[in-house]
């Protein structure tokens, strides 16, 4: 005798879910592609980046955090759910300086392909530039400023995995930034390691293994030859497949 | 569009409509001809008013991307910056002897870079005005009447040009701004498929070299006297040689002889540079004015490109260029090649050299090696030479202990060319301005000397024969005397006081 399956219904096709999914939780195992920037499976949810908004009988959720429930109708794909994306990923562009041509992390970098997935062309608002600098104080690891878009999962992987807590979030809105837990602030001065989960995390060019660079080949990173809803998350590769360079 | 300019109520439903860019008119090109007393002309000013800062905002950044971010700085050579940096880098990382491999793929890139740089120049850019001649209608006078006019020869020029940019594609990942080089190396090898790719065209590619250089010589013996004293300007000449004196644009030591071909100085190490060249500056324009030390700033300018990389090598090691060499050394009589349209001659050269090359590494087994990087302790200082397309250009960096630029100094090509194309629009000023009034062959005489030397900076709107530019004459008291200027359109407009 079979049991009854709970579902929700995702862009009207039905998704299994169990008890304590939530909309992400349920879609990923489905194979379905929710874009998002500061989830990631291993950690509790945060639901900071907005980037998984879809539509939920009517209102605007973030995927990561809502629970999953039955007659859910989750509009996941329409285009005023992508346009929202989009602005969101264009708000992060100019918050930050992110520029693609000359970034390491660019073609393997996750705030760049779900930017390709959601057709972005343009930053469309006025950039910020903010003045920030690189802390290349630690002799394995550099951390570019620029590049953050606080999705805190260095700070949940170092606090929960790593049990080090090196990294904290500072300040208040647009003054919002990251911060080392050390005597001067610098990353060479913390406990952090290479081979700390935190440094295996971060979904942009932000935390970066020092003096490899451009040491992978256009053609053969991760996201040169399929989009991101295909290959999936940076930090979800293992080493050897293409998104080893930096971080996963 | 930026949200703070959004007017429109439905911003989804507007037209895009592109204004040209008529601002870039007084950007470009503007020189000033200063005259005296009895209307000689006794300076001439090619005024660079563009700022590029680049050696300003890479302080700060992390010295191991330096060869994907220094490339910006241009979209025509860029694998010129990309290869200096990389081997000022090399320097960086302590790499003191590169792995075969990564030296042959470099030189594959670099070879590739120079071939399609060259062939640009000749073809889209220059050709309209040696083969239609100077005073040829300025609506003909482009890249669209070449291919009506002689659909070969354009032909030719852009397939040459496709051929070059592959060779780059494959050993960078990307024709224009791609990432093959870094520090102590290269991130990639060629496939076998990918060298039989190449290999598919290479000897067509050969035998067009070979077919551009009979083109060049002849227009060039047909007017000989003529092309011999256009713009010509007795200078020193500054390059990169081997270790043999051979023709070498991807690493040797500097070379610099004088006007007469005498020996300044020889195989100097590069990255002792500073000890041997100073640069000058003058308050109306950006771009710095290199000397040679030992001569003083009035009389160690110098010249840079393939005019000085033919004159100061000992030979070629490919056969069909040192042939071709030992012809154009012989127009000089004993004494270098002074004329400044020779450098389309010795471009020419350099091109069938470039293909040659290829040709050679292509059968070379190490492109497919695997050993691909090569590095020791990281060090303070980096200094990277090469030979770009447009002359010698120098890289120089200084990190500190954890890896981030501190200072940067970058010598490119135009600005060791910029004294001698002041003194070549002189020469032609001198010639052919006839009292107070400038005219439109006049115009088109400078723009043809400043083209002979391949300037970067001109590059951008030059490319479909409308170079922007604007000649203005200024007396001794420093009053406009005449201004004529020449739109991105082509139309000639004198707009003097």
């Amino acid at each position: 005798m079979s049991e009854e399956k709970n579902t929700f219904m995702l862009d009207g096709v039905a998704v299994e879910f169990n008890e304590g999914d939530t909309i992400m939780d349920a879609a990923l195992r489905a194979g379905a592609y929710i874009p998002h920037l500061c989830h990631n499976p291993e950690f509790t949810p945060h639901g900071s980046c907005r980037v998984c908004v879809v539509g939920v009988n009517g209102r605007q959720v973030s995927a990561c955090t809502q629970p999953a429930a039955t007659g859910l109708d989750v509009d996941n794909g329409s285009g005023d759910i992508t346009d929202e994306r989009r602005r969101l990923l264009q708000m992060l562009f100019v918050e930050g300086n992110h520029v693609c041509p000359g970034c390491e992390k660019s073609g393997a970098c996750q705030l760049q392909a779900v930017a390709y997935y959601t057709g972005m062309l343009s930053p469309h608002f006025t950039h910020f530039f903010p003045k920030r600098a690189v802390d290349a104080s630690h002799p394995d690891t550099a951390i570019d400023y620029n590049r953050c878009i606080l999705c805190e999962l260095c700070v949940r992987a170092s606090r929960d995995v790593d049990h080090k807590s090196v990294f904290s979030i500072s300040g208040r809105g647009i003054g919002t930034h990251l911060t080392i837990n050390a005597p001067g602030g610098k990353l060479g001065d913390s406990t952090f390691a290479a081979t700390d989960k935190a440094a295996q995390v971060c979904p942009v060019g932000a935390i970066l293994p020092k003096h490899r660079g451009y040491d992978q080949p256009i053609g053969e990173r991760l996201y040169d030859k399929q989009p991101i809803s295909i290959v999936g998350d940076v930090a979800t590769r293992k080493p050897g497949n293409g998104g080893d360079s930096h971080g996963g | 569009m930026p949200s703070n300019l959004e007017t429109a109520d439905n911003p989804k439903k507007l037209e895009r409509v592109v204004i040209e860019p008529l601002t870039r008119v007084e950007g470009h090109g503007k020189v000033t001809l200063l005259q005296d007393e009895d209307l000689h002309i006794k300076q001439a000013r090619l005024h660079i008013v563009e700022f590029r800062g680049f050696e300003k905002f890479i302080q700060g950044r992390p010295y191991w991307e330096l060869p994907v971010l220094v490339q910006r700085l241009c979209g025509i050579c860029p694998v010129s910056h990309h290869l200096a940096a990389a081997k000022a880098c090399d320097m960086l990382v302590g790499t003191t002897q590169l792995t075969a491999t990564a030296e042959k793929i470099r030189r594959l890139m670099h070879y590739g870079q120079t071939l399609q740089s060259h062939a640009l120049h000749f073809f889209h850019l220059c050709s309209p005005d040696l083969l239609f001649g100077f005073d040829d209608e300025v609506r003909h006078r482009n890249i669209v009447g070449v291919i009506e006019d002689s659909p070969e020869i354009a032909k030719q020029g852009v397939l040459l040009r496709k051929y070059g940019q592959e060779v780059i594609r494959v050993t960078a990942g990307k024709r224009v701004h791609g990432t093959g080089a870094i520090p102590g190396g290269v991130n990639k090898s060629l496939s076998q498929e990918e060298i039989r790719y190449l290999q598919k065209d290479i000897d067509q590619i050969v035998q067009w070299g070979q077919d551009a250089v009979e083109l060049i010589k002849r227009i060039f013996f047909e007017q000989l006297d003529y092309h011999m004293a256009f713009a010509a300007i007795d200078t020193n000449m500054l390059g990169l040689v081997g270790a043999n004196g051979e023709f070498d644009i991807y690493h040797g030591g500097l070379r610099a002889r004088d006007a007469q071909g005498g020996s300044i100085f020889d195989h100097v190490d590069y990255t002792r540079y500073s000890d041997y060249l100073r640069e000058g500056v003058k308050n109306w324009s950006y771009m710095k004015f290199p000397y040679i030390e030992a001569l003083g700033e009035d009389a160690g300018w110098y010249r840079v490109g393939p005019l000085a990389r033919v004159n100061n090598c000992d030979y070629f090691s490919t056969p069909l260029a040192e042939e071709q060499r030992r012809l154009f050394k012989e127009a000089g009589h004993g004494r270098p090649v002074q004329a400044s349209l020779a450098f389309h001659w010795a471009r020419l050269i350099e091109l069938l050299y470039c293909a040659e090359a290829i040709r050679e590494l292509l059968l070379d087994p190490d492109l497919g090696g695997t050993d691909l990087l090569n590095k020791g302790q990281l060090q303070g200082t980096g200094i990277g030479v090469i030979e770009a397309p447009r002359g010698t250009l120098f890289h120089h960096y200084e990190i500190d202990d954890d890896g981030i630029v501190n200072r940067a100094n970058l010598i490119v090509s135009t600005t060791n060319n910029n004294q001698a194309m002041n003194e070549s629009i002189r020469q032609v000023a001198g010639m052919y301005l006839d009292g107070k009034q400038l005219t439109e062959p006049l115009l088109n005489q400078i723009e043809v000397a400043i083209r002979a030397y391949d300037p970067c900076l001109s590059c951008a709107t030059h490319a479909m024969g409308k170079m922007p530019l604007e000649v203005v004459l200024v007396n001794e008291q420093n009053e406009v005397v005449d201004r004529l200027e020449k739109r991105i359109t082509g139309d000639i407009q004198r707009t003097c006081p």
